[in-house]
Order: C-alpha cells, then structure tokens, then sequence
C-alpha cells in the first residue's frame, strides 16, 4: 500500500464512533492536523484485537495537531502540540489552512 | 518436561502463597489468588515454566532506566550520534550493544531550549519496555492518562516542573507501533563529565518529559 | 459513546507523583503475559482489547495489574488454554493452601 499522504500534508481525523477495538482516541476524532512523519506500515489493531491477522500492513502517520484547535479553552497563545500516531483509514486530507 | 500435578514447583512457592506484603493476616486478595492459580494451571499444562517467569522478571528488572540514561549520555557528548539517534531510535540503541529491543519501533523525542515533550498513552500504558524495564506507577495512573494530553502544563507542574510560555509543550500520545523516550537538554554545570556520570543524573521521568536532568543531582538519584 | 478506557482529555484530580516499585506478584503476572506474548498465545492488542472490556467500575476500582490478570484469565478461557471449571478450583485449591499456611505461621 503506498501511502496517500507525506510529512506536511494537512489532514482531518475523521469524525465517526465505531465500537470495538479502536487506537484513535475519541479526543481527536473530527481534528485537524498535519502529517510530522510517516511511522511505516502496521497491521491492523482493530483486526489483531480479535485474533485475525490485520492485513494487509497500512501507513501509520504521526500527526501533529496545535493544542488550542483540540481544546476549546487551551491558552491560546500557546504554540503547544499533541502528536498522535493515525492510521491512514481514520484520516482525509483537510484544507491547507483554516479559515477562520 | 512436566511439573508436578498438585503445583508446588518450588519450595518457596509455599512460602509467596502468605505474601509478606499482606500481613496482616488476613486472606489473600482474590485477584492475587488467580494470579497464582494462572500460573500453576500454565505450568502444569506445559506452556510456560518456574524457570521461565523467574528469567523473565529477571529481563525486567535488568532493563531499569540505566539503558535509556547511557543512550543520553552518549547523544550529549557525541553530536553524530545524537542525529542518527533522533533519525532512528533503535538503531542508535543497537549501536550502543543494547540488541534485546525484540519489536521495539522507538521514536526519541528532543528537548531544546524551546520545545519540552512529555509523553502518554492515554489508551493504555505503551511504554519502551525492551529498552526501559517497566514504566512508573505514574504514567499508567488515570490521572495522568486524562489530564496530561489536556493540561500538560499543570500536570507537570505538579511535578515540580515549570515552563515558560515561550517554551512550546509537545505531548506524544503513544496510540500504535511507535514508543518513544524524551531526549532531555544536557544541563549547565556538566562540562568535562564523563558519560557515566552524566547518565546518573538522568532518571526515568527525565526520559518521559515529567523532569529535567540537573548537575546538582549528582550522588541523588537512586535507582529511578 | 466514548468508551471507558479512552479517558484522554477527561478530567481528574492530582497525579500521584511517587514511584512504587511492583509487587513480586505483579512482577509474575508482568512475566507471564510477556511469555504468552513470546508464544503466541496472546498478541499485544487482544491483551488491550480484554482490558477495555473490563466493566467501568472495575476498570477505575482495580489496580494496574489486578485488571490484567482478569483479563488474561478471560483471555485464555475464551482462547481454550483453561476452562473455568479448571480455573475455579485450581483457585479454591490455592485458598485452602494459602488458609493452612498461615494457621501453620501464625
């Protein structure tokens, strides 16, 4: 699988619930971010959870999201970051810049 | 290889079924009444042996935070070292003879005189343990799990850690594949020592972002 | 629905700051999930999976290893390694050792 996004690429988590085993934390889900690296590719933990095998492997991203865009009452002058690891199938690309 | 069918594998087993930390003569906690029962049903099914969980907790124990430390020791005296360290953090390891990181994927984060990183797993408890042992009661606590990745700058404050609002804060939520170990800045005061002694100044919350290594540690730090 | 386990965010009091070393038992658990682990009996995420599976209360009420040892019980029953039945009075037999130890050193 040869990844849909590179270092620098704004991206949006996606915003769904699913039950289950799930490694993108309900904190994220809806947030924008950009991509800081891509980690390599992994199987599934969604799938591992159960047994089963996880394949095929798919890109795992680290991502980088700024605080007071997670937070709504984060000190916003603050330039603090959250890095979170992201599989491919949580994320779509998101505009480049919010407008605001 | 089979192990007797009424579990007494050891003589000393005998004597951990009254725990010394439980004495108040009471029975023992149901919980840790399984623990034992597990093992022996393991044992006596062949899957696992007393040899095996002794040489296990054993491995653990070894990996304190003295690994971690060294590497950062190595990675303040050594530039080129420090950037193939911040490129690949298990390579940069194996390059130090630590060759036992199993499926470690390690991801070592930098401090700089404006950036300080702290990390979690808000999920669970990920952690490096192929190369650090076993982390600390306070990184799995629920506390830390919740309000860090939220409030990092309060939490760590509570640890004694103060950071000025030109230093940017980076939490690194540890979701998946990747483990990470803070690099922290190398502190004044340290010049000329030699790698051992800087990494005794270096402990194990240093390596997750909840303190910094100072000169004035030296000769305090025991073993975390 | 968020789930129990997914508490970043979340709020909370004080962190306990202090270390405590674990106990020999938690270190035994620690060493047999791990030896699970190394003979495939158990994959890191099914172990995650079984914890988060744990009900809200117990989750929050249980210490660290407390909640992994129920799980890994639950996972090598659903996995076939033991029955409850075998579980249950291997468990009973520990009880009446463990009673009889500490009439002997009272």
């Amino acid at each position: 699988m040869s990844p849909r996004f590179r270092a620098g690429d704004a991206v949006t988590v996606r915003a769904a619930y699913p039950p289950g085993h799930i490694r993108t934390p309900y904190y994220i889900r809806g947030k924008r971010g950009v991509i800081e690296r891509i980690c390599g590719e992994f199987a599934n933990p969604e799938e591992l959870a159960f047994g089963r095998d996880g394949l095929p492997k798919r890109p795992l991203y680290r991502i980088r999201f700024q605080q007071r865009d997670v937070w709504p009452d984060y000190g916003g002058e603050l330039e603090d970051t959250v890095d979170i690891e992201i599989f491919e199938h949580w994320l779509e690309p998101a505009a480049r810049e919010i407008t605001t | 290889m089979s192990e007797p069918a009424h579990g007494h594998p050891h003589d000393h087993d005998h004597a951990r079924t009254f725990q010394p930390d439980h004495d108040d003569g009471g029975p023992l906690p149901y919980l840790q009444v399984m623990e034992i029962a597990t093992r022996e049903l393991l044992i006596e099914k062949g899957i696992i042996t007393p040899d095996e969980v002794r040489r296990q907790i054993e491995r653990m124990d070894e990996r304190g935070r003295w690994r971690g430390a060294r590497v950062v020791a190595r990675a303040w005296t050594d530039p080129a070292f420090k950037a193939r360290l911040l490129a690949n953090g298990r390579t940069g390891c194996e390059e130090m003879g630590i060759t036992d990181l199993e499926a470690l994927h390690l991801v070592v984060v930098e401090n700089t005189e404006k950036v300080h990183n702290v990390i979690v797993c808000t999920l669970c408890s990920c952690y490096p343990k192929p190369l650090m042992g076993l982390p600390p009661s306070w990184y799995k606590s629920l506390p830390y799990r919740k309000r860090v990745v939220r409030e990092p700058r309060a939490v760590l404050r509570e640890f004694g850690l103060e950071l000025p609002q030109d230093v940017i804060v980076r939490v690194h939520d540890s979701t998946a594949d990747m483990r990470y170990m803070v690099l922290p800045r190398r502190p004044e005061g340290t010049e000329g020592w030699s790698e051992e002694a800087l990494a005794a100044i270096v402990t194990r919350d240093c390596m997750l972002g909840a303190a910094v290594p100072r000169a004035t540690d030296a000769g305090k730090t025991g073993a975390e | 629905m968020r789930k129990h386990h997914d508490m970043g965010g979340t709020p909370n009091g004080p962190v306990d700051t202090r270390t405590h070393d674990p106990a020999l038992w938690e270190k035994r658990v620690d060493a047999v999930r791990n030896l699970l682990g190394h003979k495939s009996l158990l994959s890191t995420d099914e172990h995650r999976r079984h914890i988060e599976d744990l009900a809200p209360e117990d989750y929050d009420r249980l210490t660290y290893y407390e909640r992994w040892i129920l799980s890994l019980s639950h996972h090598l029953i659903e996995k076939g390694i033991f029955t409850a039945d075998e579980l249950g009075r291997k468990m009973a037999d520990v009880e009446t050792r463990e009673a009889k130890d500490r009439e002997q050193y009272r």
